[in-house]
């Protein structure tokens, strides 16, 4: 369980971070989405005790994180693949963070194995590509068995092989009860694996919602349908709740009506359909809309670069 | 990669087992300290140089041996045969260093400090690595160029044994004075965060404040001279210090680690404040 009141972060007169209020429950994996500058790594960091928040508080598993004894065994964090020395190997790397928590070499194998870096971590961590390197920060967050598993961008880098294996990591540690908060600028793999969804952009919380109510909320879902006679479906389903626009082939597009609506509907006209299909919003249309709208909510005077 | 569903191994042990105590963190950077490429270079360095310019400088003083008696009378064997620590000191300055500010430089920290959320004991860790790893292989090594150096000096007869008044101690001095400097280094480190900068800054502490008390008035600087960091630490690993340039040997080493002190402290204070 993470928890975050009014958290706010500034660096000089920027606002990396914006009065957040959320909480990332246990049992499920929490998306955490937002734009390249929205603030993600900053409150991530923050979450860890790594940067000081300007105000406001963050509390894992109810307490600070620096507060907890046994850190390793509260959260597990991969910020950042890159946090290696490049001429120590993955093994001793992994080594010197289970050491601090009296974590045994066992464990260490145990959690190469568990990522598939296998044989790789006997090799300087230079030498790693990005996928490796995540696979590491993965397994350096694994060490401790942790309650609450904080990954940012753990999808970067990898291969398609090694994105479904993320997915099904995160959802079996979801599964076992644990918390589960996960950074992705990917919507698409967001959809796949998170149940609920948490959304900033420019600092400020957008949106803390169900997967589901995120898309049905974001945009509303259309429903496409083809017939022999548009013109008369068109003024048959068209009222003041229901839109209907023209698509290029000759099909409609309706708001507002379900597809047993309209299939009901056309059936009692005696109008024969051709085709009749709901069109979900995806959740990268949803995302953008969401972002946009918060961008202009806020006028860019300070027009500096973010991050 | 082989993997294909994720496994979750069981938990190791409960919560109590996994705490963070000084004594595991110290184990870290143990693990840190020796397999960290730059280790192994700076520590070879160090020995060869306590070693190897002791040496040379004691061939160097044989062939030319001190002919007039004031010269005879303040022939200073010991120091000689040591000379090679004057240069180690940099090896070993820039191995605490790199301990710290590598960290930040690779962004290593970032785990370090997740790892260790309260921060400090991952300083006093590196502390205890840095000091007890250069003192461990800078007492044999300065042992090494003592009596390397008396036998070659013996050649002309200019050689003082171990047991002589002061002699032992000026060669544990020597040690000692290159664990301070590798704890010196670590502490600038910290405070600094980069390594040019520390290495720099840790040039500017060991030669320039001499270079910079020539350039007082005589009688100021002769004042200051003794309580300068290196000559003051390099005190105790002189036979008979300087009576006028130098502090007692014991003296001159607390001088010495008083400077070094107040280096980590200030950098265990900006430790625990700033984000990483």
């Amino acid at each position: 369980m993470i928890e975050a009141h009014g958290l706010t972060k500034r660096y000089g007169d920027k606002l990396a971070v914006d009065d957040l209020t959320f909480t990332v429950r246990p049992g499920m994996v929490t998306g955490f989405l937002g734009p390249n500058g929205a603030g993600k790594s900053t409150t991530m960091r923050m979450i860890l005790g790594l940067d000081a928040p300007t105000g406001g508080s963050v509390t894992v598993n109810g307490k600070p994180y620096r507060e907890h004894a046994a850190p390793l065994r509260e959260v597990g964090a991969l910020l950042d693949a890159r946090s290696v020395h490049p001429g120590r190997s993955a093994y001793h790397h992994l080594l010197a963070l289970a050491q601090t928590s009296g974590i045994g070499r066992s464990r260490v194998d145990e959690v190469v194995d568990a990522v598939g870096l296998g044989g790789a971590a006997r090799k300087r961590a230079g030498g790693f590509s990005l996928g490796m390197g995540q696979r590491l920060g993965i397994a350096a967050a694994l060490l401790g068995d942790p309650r609450t598993v904080i990954l940012d961008e753990p999808v970067n880098g990898l291969d398609t092989e090694g994105i479904r294996w993320i997915r099904s990591l995160l959802r079996g540690l979801a599964a076992e009860g644990r918390t589960v908060f996960v950074s992705s600028h990917l919507m698409s793999e967001m959809a796949l694996t998170a149940q609920h969804l948490i959304v900033i952009g420019r600092g400020r919380l957008i949106a803390d919602t169900g997967m589901e109510e995120f898309i049905a909320a974001a945009a509303p879902s259309l429903v496409r349908v083809r017939s022999t006679d548009p013109a008369a479906l068109a003024a048959l389903l068209r009222s003041r709740d229901v839109a209907v626009s023209g698509a290029d082939d000759g099909a409609l597009a309706v708001s507002g009506l379900s597809t047993d609506q309209v299939g009901r509907l056309a059936g009692a006209a005696g109008i024969t359909l051709l085709e009749l299909t709901a069109q979900q919003a995806s959740l990268e249309e949803a995302f953008m809309d969401l972002t946009r709208d918060a961008v202009e909510f806020r006028a860019p005077t300070t027009g500096g670069a973010q991050q | 990669m082989t993997t294909t569903r994720p496994t979750t191994p069981a938990r190791p042990a409960g919560p109590a087992a996994q705490r963070v105590t000084q004594a595991r963190v110290i184990r870290s950077e143990w693990t840190k300290l020796r397999t960290q490429p730059s280790t192994a270079w700076s520590l070879l360095a160090a020995v060869a140089l306590i070693v190897g310019v002791g040496a040379l400088y004691s061939l160097l003083r044989v062939t030319r041996p001190p002919t007039d008696p004031a010269a005879v009378a303040g022939f200073d064997p010991t120091a000689v045969s040591l000379t090679g620590v004057q240069l180690a000191e940099l090896a070993v300055g820039i191995l605490g260093v790199l301990l710290v500010a590598g960290e930040y430089a690779t962004g290593t920290i970032r785990a370090t400090f997740a790892a260790v959320p309260r921060r400090l004991p991952v300083l006093w860790g590196k502390a205890v690595v840095v000091g007890l790893a250069t003192l461990v292989l800078s007492l044999p090594a300065a042992l090494a160029a003592f009596l390397v150096g008396q036998s070659i000096l013996s050649g002309e007869g200019l050689d003082i044994a171990l047991s002589d008044p002061g002699v032992a101690r000026a060669v544990l001095g020597s040690a000692l004075y290159l664990s301070a400097v590798g704890l010196l280094g670590l502490g600038l480190g910290a405070l600094l965060r980069s390594t040019a900068a520390a290495v720099a800054v840790l040039f500017g502490v060991l030669f320039g404040p001499q270079l910079l008390a020539g350039l007082l008035p005589a009688a100021w600087s002769d004042r200051i001279y003794p309580y300068l960091p290196v000559p003051a630490g390099v005190a105790v690993t002189a036979v008979q210090p300087d009576p006028v340039f130098s502090l007692a040997p014991w003296s001159g080493f607390a001088v010495f680690c008083l400077y070094v002190a107040v280096v980590l402290a200030l950098a265990a204070w900006r430790l625990g404040r700033r984000d990483a």
